[in-house]
């Protein structure tokens, strides 16, 4: 069941001025229910026009974005209500905290909704573990904070808020190894156990590959694939035509299928590269 | 003496919390940098690694410890100002965010920031901003506003303006992180042209281990030591450790890994694609001779 649909949307930039630009062109695009779904794009391919739609941020120039089957622009002055229902977390979230302590940071859109003391308490703590934070922390100012702690508090934020749909744009960038595990890892514990819809907006073809059901793939303002990881990472050569990277296994295997190796075309995950290639070497033997 | 351009002995540098403690963040590393390498730093956040590169050209001052640029000791009582501007022009250091960097309205003029303060004659450099444009491939944007280029040419723009100082070592503190794909690339072909081109020795601080695997040798860093040191094929050969210390191994290694944990023999040194792929297909040709 889709829980968000694009129907024809289209955004101009600058319209009727010499700046003109069209950074999405006609886009029909419907979000699974529950699922975590990969936005991928280069630079300036759309992404980011795409997923402040998805809150009502940007208004679309022409076409609907329903949300639960409703025009989410039905009622302008109601635009408000559509950012509690969809969380974005933008890049670099970290900047955007201010509160004296991570846990009143965490607290803020909550204290906003007018939410009873000792509900907020208790979704700030469940944010806090969703996203992997110690709760020792919540105490702390948040300028005392690592980089990648103060990033999974901003996240914490959003999903403090229990929205049906959280975005998340470059959620990873710029984190150690551990550290995107840490929150990708959370994101998806979130999104199994609560039910909520995810949107990831990345350029790690491994992170997407690992982490999402669905990807849907954006070139120059046009949804270019969508399909499951399986269906879009499986037409590599596609993605390769329009300049994208592929997960680095798929280039492995693009490469063993090119040997000789009777490989099939949907390996973007080590572990299941792994597991064909050993049953054609005639391996034994379980990962452990 | 040794002839290493960069040598570090015993270096220490612990930093004051807000309660007033003292926090060591790299702890007594002595290492040796030779002229004309390519040395890549991997470590998780907070491990030492951006840490120690300051204190190479001096934006730290060590707590004890020493360290000697260019067989000059840098921690000496009887180091001058001009001392020091000496040492950050023969060690330059780009950092992580493009928007952070650029001082001017106008690139070439950005460029120039750096030479001017150090006194050349303006015909000197005109040919120095020129050729430095040139090396980053950014000639064409000479006269351009820094503001309305991409973060992979902003990033280059900032690289040039420290070539146009002739340095010796220039250091890259996760400046690849802010980038995207496309961005990336193009500065790492840079620092590579610069390091095989120019000779000049490259310190690249990164998260991503594909970018590692390109350099000649591989320091990891974990709490304020060298927890690993040696090439790309002795560091990614050891995917646990490096795990344990908040790392990651290239998917070629990784997935070598996997397949001698079902019972293959594979080397975990082939690191790079084509090498990964061919041992595979290897093992294939003789598991399918030997059913024959």
């Amino acid at each position: 069941m889709a829980i968000i649909e694009l129907e024809g949307v289209s955004y101009i930039y600058g319209a009727k001025t010499p700046y003109e630009m069209t950074a999405l062109d006609n886009i029909d695009l419907k979000i699974e229910k529950g699922a975590i779904t990969g936005l991928i794009g280069h630079t300036g391919s759309g992404k980011s026009t795409l997923v402040q739609m998805l809150n009502g941020l940007i208004r679309p120039t022409s076409g609907r974005v329903l949300l639960d089957g409703k025009d989410i622009w039905a009622e302008p002055k109601k635009i408000r209500d559509i950012r509690f229902k969809v969380g974005l977390v933008m890049q670099y979230p970290e900047y955007q905290l201010f509160d004296e302590t991570v846990r009143a940071d965490i607290a803020f859109g909550l204290k906003n909704m007018k939410m009873p003391e000792e509900e907020i308490a208790e979704r700030v703590e469940r944010a806090a573990e969703f996203s992997n934070l110690d709760l020792s922390l919540l105490d702390k100012s948040p300028f005392d904070l690592s980089g990648g702690q103060r990033r999974r508090a901003a996240i914490a934020g959003v999903i403090a808020m229990s929205p049906q749909v959280l975005v998340l744009d470059e959620p990873a960038a710029g984190l150690d190894p551990r550290g995107r595990r840490e929150i990708l890892d959370g994101v998806k514990r979130f999104s199994r156990e609560s039910g909520t819809t995810v949107i990831i907006v990345s350029h790690s073809m491994e992170d997407m590959a690992q982490y999402c059901d669905n990807a849907a793939v954006l070139s120059r303002g046009k949804l270019f694939m969508y399909g499951s990881c399986s269906d879009v990472f499986g037409r590599a050569p596609m993605l390769c035509s329009v300049g994208l990277d592929i997960p680095h296994v798929t280039r492995i295997n693009q490469k063993l299928i090119e040997l000789g190796l009777p490989l099939p075309e949907d390996v973007y995950t080590v572990d299941y590269a792994a597991d064909k290639i050993a049953k054609l070497l005639g391996l034994g033997g379980e990962v452990k | 003496m040794s002839d290493a351009f960069i040598r570090t002995e015993n270096l220490t540098f612990a930093y004051e919390n807000d309660e007033g403690k003292e926090v060591p963040a790299v702890k007594g590393i002595s290492l040796e940098i030779k002229e004309g390498e390519f040395v890549a730093m991997l470590g998780h956040n907070g491990s030492g690694k951006s840490t120690f590169a300051k204190l190479l050209n001096m934006i730290l001052t060590p707590t004890s410890g020493k360290i000697y640029i260019d067989g000059r000791d840098i921690t000496a009582d009887d180091m001058t100002e001009d001392d020091m501007f000496d040492v950050r022009r023969k060690v330059g250091m780009v950092f992580q965010n493009p928007d952070n960097q650029i001082v001017a309205t106008i690139v070439e003029e950005d460029v120039a920031f750096g030479p001017e303060n150090l006194g050349i004659e303006p015909e000197k450099i005109r040919r120095r901003v020129d050729q430095a444009l040139e090396t980053v491939g950014m000639t064409e944007y000479a006269k351009h506003a820094p503001h309305k280029l991409s973060g992979g040419q902003k990033q280059r723009i900032a690289i040039a303006g420290i070539i146009a100082m002739r340095p010796r070592c220039i250091i890259f503190d996760e400046s690849t992180a802010m980038l995207d794909p496309l961005g990336r690339e193009e500065l790492m072909s840079t620092i590579e042209k610069l390091n095989r081109e120019e000779g000049i020795t490259v310190i690249h601080i990164t998260h991503y281990m594909n970018e590692a695997a390109k350099a000649d040798r591989i320091v990891v860093f974990d709490d304020g030591q060298v927890f690993a040191d040696g090439t790309p094929e002795e560091i990614f050969s050891y995917p646990e450790p490096l795990r344990a210390v908040g790392l990651d191994v290239p998917q070629t290694v990784e997935l070598l890994f996997k397949l001698n944990k079902m019972g293959g023999n594979f080397n975990l040194k082939n690191i790079s694609t084509e090498d990964c792929a061919a041992v595979i297909a290897e093992a294939y040709r003789k598991a399918t001779e030997s059913k024959n």
